[in-house]
């Protein structure tokens, strides 16, 4: 009896030994966790780089690991409303619940783009908090690594030490390929491009590229063909050297601007596993600007 | 500089003073003195060269500290807007949406007669005791959906509160929910209180605006007149595993057929259902869920009218009412495929119930002893009787969806007493006449945006005898203010 108590009781002790589990809603969020968990973290990612992250549904398999995680990690700006709430809701794990340690969220930690100066649905798929697509701005990395990393430390105290070591030599690590990226995007500052949806407005923000016409005529609607040709017209006007999507994209609005305005197509990681090349966070910018420089050769 | 020079011309003065015969020694020692000056000085000078650069030097170092310290405020301010909150007061307001909805309706027949043919009344399925539910359409031409009000946020780290008001086209306020559900248990505990939709089945929990055709499943409508609600509590509990493994209780007053909690005055638990749901993902492009849940309830006096054949009742209708045991087992099943799990452009969800419902208890006929056999008259009574429905919706581009639904309640497998002894012909209970409803739904819809929808829906509707009814509606539904979060 007392040798069955025992093991009881270690096995009851062993989930705190065990990994640090992160429910992680996008890949990016998840890489970044890896980075800095290590092998102290387990990390579940939601969906893939072929996925929309706004329009997924809160599948069951979803629920069943949100069930057991110790960190949801999510963008926020509403990016996850349609789904993210009822995982919560029903995974019946309190730890994961918003305003808790176990909750983080990406947007909070870096400065938004596009808030919107009023909110109506008739502007389309519009976010109160501002454009949730903060991925493609490798700088946010930054700011959001350190945030994450100071949230496992706390969650995980044990292994602080760890979660530090490797948020810094990460940082290092990013901060020069940071310089690297940008000696390499030089080329890319001022050049006029059009977008899919707007995903990209961190991204142009940071390598200082041009946004001169989007395929969707409002956040979230489906391209119209009456709105394909007015940018099509301005593409006449603005000469902009490529048309932008990201890989879960529907290739068809880019591909007839494409053949009709002779632009060059560039398909974007957005999120790490977005194209073969992008396989982590380091290559998945490395990816974005070798395609970005193609139409410029 | 200056000085140099003077100090070099006071030198020549005193070289011009001496006289030319003056011995070499002494202009050695001149010589000797103004290198020494010159020396002197150009250590100076050279002292405050230096100090000129360290003085530069350091003025550059201060202004880069300046600005990397104006470039941290401003990431400071940036970071501190980004996670800044709206101050108001009025940013504690709940998440309110509304459903509108509306529809046009073409019916071949009569949606508001019944078998018994008494004008006024609403048309019901042959062959069970009647529901007594909303069967849509209710009226031709145009007419109003219900309109949905749905008020919910979190009360505190603890609770969420969740309410959901209908208004009839009648002008009619329902609440339709109206519950608590705690968030901090964890363990994968969730336990909801107050009115609420039951867990049983897949669609059950689901909201009219959410359905992919404009009306219930016909097993829906004949056993649980549409939708099973309870004034009650349900606990859940979600297993510690990677497959979704779920099990639920509920009890209370259960707010709709076969039960009929709401007329009764007791103590206890009332009415309760068991479920238990299992899913997953296959691949990523796959996902799927399973359930069998048991809804059992003890219907004392559950009336419905019937016509009556003995032509005595002054209304041409008789009362009867079952008084017994209620239990109905419901099968769900639910897949959904969608290209690399990417639902926006293409998708495709099934989704079919099977339902087994057996009553057993008494039957009482003309309770209050209108008809001509001289009731009431009491007798045993018991029913088993299987139904289904099977659909599949196909999103074949992006915002358009086609789905077909079929639906069938097998003939129910009945033994009236009364009928058996004798007391009763089968002709005198009318509604129990043997019969197997069915019905073909197709229905096309458009979504511009994930706030609204419009669809076109054809119904063959066989659920009386003799009777097809060919439905066509067309029917708006759209939803304002807060983003809804849909259940798989």
């Amino acid at each position: 009896m007392k040798r069955a108590f025992l093991v009881l009781l270690v096995l009851a002790a062993m989930p705190a030994a065990a990994a640090l589990k992160v429910f992680a809603t996008v890949p990016e969020w998840g890489a970044l966790a890896q980075e800095i968990g290590g092998d102290q973290v387990q990390v579940f990612t939601a969906t893939t780089a072929l996925q929309d992250p706004h329009r997924i549904d809160a599948k069951p398999s979803l629920i069943a690991r949100a069930r057991s995680a110790d960190l949801l990690i999510a963008t926020g700006a509403e990016l996850e409303i349609g789904w993210l709430p009822v995982v919560q809701r029903e995974s019946g794990n309190s730890r994961i619940q918003s305003g808790q340690a176990g909750y983080f969220e990406a947007a909070r930690h870096v400065a938004m783009l596009d808030i919107p100066a009023r909110l109506d649905r008739a502007d389309g798929d519009v976010h109160a908090g501002g454009n949730p697509h903060i991925q493609t701005d490798p700088r946010n990395f930054l700011k959001v690594g350190e945030a994450l990393a100071q949230r496992m430390k706390e969650l995980d105290p044990v292994n602080a030490a760890g979660y530090d070591s490797r948020w810094r030599a990460f940082a290092e690590r990013w901060r020069a390929n940071l310089l690297r990226w940008e000696k390499v995007a030089a080329p890319l500052k001022g050049v006029a491009v059009i977008t899919q949806h707007k995903a990209w407005t961190y991204m142009l923000d940071w390598l200082g590229m041009r946004e001169v016409g989007t395929l969707e005529p409002k956040p979230g609607v489906e391209p119209t063909v009456a709105h394909l040709s007015q940018v099509r017209q301005q593409a006449a006007n603005s000469h902009p050297r490529m048309v932008i999507r990201a890989a879960y994209n529907s290739a068809r609005p880019a591909e007839w601007l494409s053949a009709e305005a002779k632009l060059p197509i560039v398909v974007l990681p957005f999120t790490v596993g977005g194209t073969p090349e992008a396989k982590d966070l380091t290559a998945m910018f490395d990816d974005t600007v070798a395609r970005l420089l193609v139409p410029l050769k | 500089m200056n000085r140099i020079f003077v100090s070099v011309l006071a030198a020549c003065g005193v070289l011009a003073s001496h006289s030319a015969a003056a011995a070499d020694a002494d202009l050695q020692a001149l010589r000797e003195e103004i290198a020494q000056m010159k020396k002197s000085y150009e250590q100076r000078i050279d002292a405050l060269e230096k100090r000129l650069v360290d003085t530069e030097k350091q003025a550059v170092t201060t202004r880069a500290t300046a600005e990397t310290a104006a470039s941290q405020a401003q990431a400071a301010q940036a970071t501190s807007m980004a996670s800044r909150a709206p101050a108001a007061a009025n940013a504690f307001n709940p998440e309110i949406s509304l459903i509108l909805s509306g529809m046009y309706n073409n019916t071949s027949q009569d949606p508001r007669q019944d078998p018994t043919g008494a004008a006024g009344r609403e048309r019901r399925i042959q062959g069970l005791l009647p529901s007594g539910g909303e069967f849509n359409p209710e009226a031709r031409s145009w007419s109003l959906g219900e309109s949905e009000l749905a008020i919910s946020a979190n009360i505190d780290p603890h609770f969420r509160g969740t309410f959901l008001a209908s208004i009839s086209p009648a002008n009619e306020v329902s609440i339709e929910e109206a519950h608590i559900q705690t968030l901090g248990l964890g363990n994968g505990l969730g336990i909801k209180a107050g009115r609420f939709f039951s867990g049983i089945g897949y669609a059950n929990e689901q909201h009219p605006h959410a359905w992919d055709f404009s009306d219930a499943s016909l097993p829906y409508q004949a056993y649980f007149g549409s939708q099973l609600g309870y004034d009650g509590v349900q606990v859940k509990w979600l297993a510690p595993t990677d497959l979704f493994l779920e099990f639920g209780a509920e009890f209370g007053r259960a707010l709709s057929f076969p039960a009929n909690d709401v007329e009764r005055n007791k103590n206890g638990l009332m009415s309760g259902s068991l479920f238990a749901h299992v899913g997953d993902d296959v691949g990523v492009a796959n996902s799927w869920r399973a359930g069998a849940s048991w809804f059992a309830t003890k219907p004392h006096g559950r009336s419905y009218d019937d016509i009556d054949t003995t032509n005595t009742s002054p209304t041409g209708l008789v009362t009867n009412s079952f008084s017994g045991k209620s239990n109905t087992t419901v099968l769900d099943f639910v897949w959904k495929w969608a290209p690399e799990g990417n639902a926006t452009e293409r998708n495709f969800k099934f989704q079919s119930e099977w339902f087994r419902r057996h009553e057993s208890g008494k039957l009482t006929y003309d309770v209050d002893g209108v008809g001509a056999p001289g009731g009431p008259l009491t007798g045993n009574f018991s029913s088993t009787q299987t139904g289904f429905y099977a659909q599949g919706v196909w999103q074949f581009m992006r915002d358009w969806r086609v789905g077909y639904r079929y639906d069938q309640l097998a003939s129910a497998d009945t033994s009236v007493g009364l009928i058996g002894r004798g007391t009763l012909v089968a002709a005198d209970l009318p509604i129990l006449r043997d019969y197997t409803p069915k019905r073909n739904t197709a229905m096309v819809d458009w979504s511009p945006s994930e706030f609204s929808r419009i669809r076109l829906q054809y119904a063959r509707d066989q659920t009386r005898p003799g009777v097809t009814d060919d439905q066509v509606w067309v029917h708006y539904i759209m939803s304002l203010g807060a983003h809804g979060a849909h259940k798989f």
